[in-house]
């Protein structure tokens, strides 16, 4: 089984790599670019099915993969 | 008096922290791996030291967190033992929940590396409690991710129970309400992005980092 986590800074954190990506955008000429987030793609394969893993994903990305303080995460399996 | 300073990968710092703890206090120091599992008997103050441990690998102080000796540093703490974490050891300290918040990205994106004048908010901590009526004191800071940052609810409960003990002067690196420095709430785990221990002597260009260790070593 195939793991994927994104992990992206939450809302209200500021996102200093995604405002700086941002304006190199619009000074590469696409101006119209707005709401640039710059997070983290992790994917790891671990054994058993997707509704058996997910609890144990979940958890680890609760003890290390994200820092709930000031990120939030998205899982993919399979 | 005896400290301890841990060495983690990558930590940087950690020969600053013992040389300025024993020429600030005549406190005997060791250093002890991270890889350890148990703590040197009798010790007054744990340091943990700035650099970049575990080279940064996934978050600032994340891996390091999960160090074995930092279990042994969760149950010292927790008897009530000086902890101080500068710098990379704030942000260990936060990845290890044992103080709130966490350590982002320099709001101007860039390292900054320059001496800062330090408004002393609490003066009653152990920490502290050397600098007497001094409301400024001058340290060196040397940080790409010592923005700190907590809900509003933590830093309004900080604030309140008198947890802040150091803010900028002037702001270097975005941290929310100027926050440099944080106790936790039982006083003796402390978190600070300036270095005491570029600030031990005068050649360095200010002394008053002496004055934290002497402070807490003396209420040992």
């Amino acid at each position: 089984m195939k793991a994927t986590v994104q992990v992206f800074l939450k809302p209200g954190v500021l996102d200093v790599q995604g405002k700086a990506v941002e304006s190199a955008l619009h000074g590469l000429g696409w101006p119209e670019v707005s709401e640039v987030r710059v997070g983290r793609l992790i994917e790891f394969e671990l054994p058993g099915e997707a509704g058996a893993v997910e609890a144990e994903v979940e958890a680890m990305c609760e003890r290390l993969l994200a820092n709930t303080v000031i990120e939030s995460y998205r899982v993919r399996l399979g | 008096m005896k400290a301890a300073v841990v060495v983690f990968p990558g930590s940087n710092c950690d020969r600053d922290c013992r040389t300025a703890i024993e020429r600030s206090t005549g406190a005997r120091v060791e250093m002890v791996w991270h890889g350890e599992t148990a703590l040197p008997a009798g010790l007054d103050l744990i340091v943990l030291p700035g650099g970049f441990s575990y080279g940064d690998y996934l978050r600032c102080g994340a891996m390091a967190a999960l160090s074995p000796v930092m279990a042994e540093v969760g149950r010292a703490a927790d008897r009530g033992v000086a902890v101080a974490g500068v710098c990379n050891g704030f942000q260990i300290l936060c990845e290890a929940r044992l103080l709130p918040g966490a350590l982002l990205r320099n709001a101007g994106l860039r390292y900054v590396c320059k001496a800062v004048e330090l408004e002393v908010v609490n003066a009653q901590t152990r920490f502290t409690a050397g600098f007497g009526d001094r409301r400024t004191v001058r340290m060196t800071v040397g940080n790409g991710e010592g923005n700190y940052f907590a809900d509003a609810a933590t830093l309004d409960r900080l604030e309140g129970q008198g947890q802040v003990v150091f803010r900028y002067r002037d702001n270097p690196n975005g941290s929310a309400r100027d926050i440099a420095g944080i106790v936790s709430e039982r006083g003796n785990v402390l978190g600070l992005m300036p270095h005491p221990d570029r600030a031990f002597e005068a050649a360095l260009g200010s002394e008053d980092g002496a004055l934290l260790f002497q402070s807490v070593l003396a209420s040992a």
